[in-house]
């Protein structure tokens, strides 16, 4: 009962939706980048939305099924291919033992998930399976996974199950695109910047530097100043929170952000809208539109009553 | 308490922050710890988890959640921030949880104390006496962060007080005991850095499979023992 990896990928990583509850021992909370990708796959399947996902960057891996299982695959577009047959994120399939799961070209996204009906078995660290990489612990022992690594599954699948030609709804996937606008609320000290500099947060494109990470992505744009020095003293972030560094860039810090930081928070990208980031890659572009607190939270209000309907859907299929 | 000079702000729509000041002083630190206690102790629907730093504490939660368990607010940021009000009037320091003060033994030969030549110059005595300035002082664990189990504490004599390197080393070995201004803090795993190393120490910082992973919370006292 388990999966193989002929091939590990470039970055494959075990994650769920995060660790929390840790965060003042200084232990980040990691997580899935897209968490609306692996939540929806995960739901989809029947599964618990916390449930253990691999997040596949590419070159991504190469897997052989060494039992039967139903997968679904979310986030990115890799362009997924179930031995010689071409299949679809965001719908169910039966890999059969033997078969051989490959990603044959990035189409658009820069991380694709992988979820497996009744979940993978993963053991928990702080409640948690997600993979902290500089800790070394969570998930796979700690690490990316690696050409030869084997996966465990926690539920064995019935032969003849049938494949279910249903796909997710489009309207609770993320609008991805290489250059979305993000719904930003003001952080703590934008109101310290100069009138230029807000405007330029957000009225101008930033482009998605070469070095960003799962800890955060580094935006390059026209400077954006402080109208004077303020006196910073180190406090907790968030994912999504945008810093001011002190050359004048931003940093949008991520998944794997720490937990404290001592730059200015000019901005923080609402939750609804943090997929749409997380699916950016290396000069991709990004634009920042402002909204209110009140605007953010309707966002994630509105979205979790569609989530309802496919969760209530889904559990009444599964136990059919 | 009183709530004056008390800022509350959101922390992206899924958290606040209340900054009770922008200066590194124990006061605030335990007016941090306290309101952060005060919410583990007594969670509210759809409360995550609190963050001391060492003058806020960050509130985590759940926004679908507190919305749906505090209709008459409109926004999620409104309930907590009123909870969070209600909180600071109440509270009260002197009933934070029972204070540690934990002794931690330190190396400081040439071998783990990379930087404590260059300490010495630059503050213009013998690395003897910055040893003993550093080891006179107690200092308080203010929060954690950076890496798991790494602690900012202080304050370190303003005579031994060096800043960070102007570029942090790649490789900084778990247990080395770093100054960075009035700060000083201890390695908890191999990471780069760019604090200034004095010292080390075998105290593991960071036991993952422990219940309680990190060795030290914030607000501990700490002391170190120079090991002869």
């Amino acid at each position: 009962m388990s999966i193989l990896f002929k091939k590990s990928g470039i970055l494959t990583t075990v994650q769920d939706l995060g660790r929390s509850k840790y965060r003042r021992f200084g232990i980040n909370p990691n997580g899935a980048m897209d968490t609306t990708a692996a939540r929806l796959i995960n739901i989809f399947l029947g599964n618990d939305e916390n449930e253990a996902v691999l997040e596949m960057h590419f070159p991504a891996p190469q897997i052989v099924f060494e039992t039967n299982a139903v997968i679904a695959i979310g986030g990115g577009e890799i362009s997924p291919m179930l031995d010689d047959r071409p299949i679809q994120n965001w719908q169910s399939y039966l890999a059969k033992k033997g078969s051989v799961l490959n990603f044959t070209g990035k189409n658009f996204g820069n991380r694709s998930y992988l979820a497996i009906k009744g979940g993978f078995k993963v053991s928990e660290w702080l409640g948690s399976s997600s993979t902290n990489l500089a800790a070394k612990i969570g998930g796979l022992e700690g690490r990316k996974l690696e050409a030869g690594d084997r996966m465990h599954l926690k539920t064995k699948i019935k032969q003849q199950l049938a494949e279910i030609h249903t796909r997710i709804s489009s309207s609770l996937i993320p609008r991805y695109s290489p250059f979305p606008t993000v719904r930003v609320i003001a952080g703590a000290e934008f109101e310290y910047l100069s009138k230029k500099s807000q405007g330029l947060l957000l009225n101008q494109d930033f482009t998605i530097s070469k070095d960003s990470n799962r800890m955060g992505f580094r935006l390059a744009g026209e400077p954006i100043t402080l109208a004077k020095p303020q006196e910073m003293i180190s406090a907790a972030v968030n994912f999504g929170t945008i810093q001011l560094l002190p050359d004048g860039q931003l940093i949008v810090l991520m998944a794997d952000q720490q937990t404290a930081g001592g730059y200015p928070r000019i901005a923080h990208v609402v939750t609804h809208d943090l997929p749409l980031l997380a699916q950016l890659g290396t000069n991709d572009k990004v634009a920042f539109h402002q909204v209110s607190i009140q605007d953010a939270e309707d966002l994630t209000l509105q979205f979790e009553r569609e989530l309802n309907f496919l969760k209530v859907g889904c559990r009444f299929q599964s136990n059919s | 308490m009183s709530n004056e000079k008390v800022r509350i702000f959101p922390l992206g729509d899924s958290a606040l922050t209340v900054e009770f000041g922008k200066t590194v002083s124990a006061s605030l630190n335990k007016k941090a710890i306290a309101l952060s206690e005060h919410f583990e102790h007594h969670p509210f629907p759809g409360f995550i988890e609190c963050v001391p730093a060492y003058s806020s504490t960050t509130v985590f939660y759940d926004l679908v959640t507190v919305r749906r368990g505090f209709p008459d607010f409109t926004s999620a940021f409104d309930a907590v921030e009123k909870l969070v009000i209600d909180a600071v009037q109440n509270i009260d320091i002197t009933q934070v949880d029972a204070t540690r003060t934990v002794e931690i033994p330190v190396y400081f030969d040439k071998g783990s104390a990379l930087d404590l030549e260059y300490v010495a110059e630059r503050s213009g005595m013998s690395p003897t006496d910055v040893i003993d300035l550093f080891t006179a002082a107690t200092y308080r664990v203010f929060m954690l962060g950076f890496l798991p189990g790494f602690t900012y504490m202080g304050e370190v004599d303003e005579r031994i007080a060096v800043p960070r390197k102007e570029s942090p080393r790649l490789a900084v070995p778990k247990g080395s005991v770093g100054i960075a201004g009035r700060q000083t803090g201890i390695y908890s795993l191999d990471s780069p850095g760019g604090w200034q190393i004095i010292g080390r120490t075998d105290v593991e910082m960071f036991t993952p499979d422990a219940e309680m992973p990190t060795y030290l919370r914030p607000g501990d006292l700490v002391r170190f023992v120079a090991i002869k």
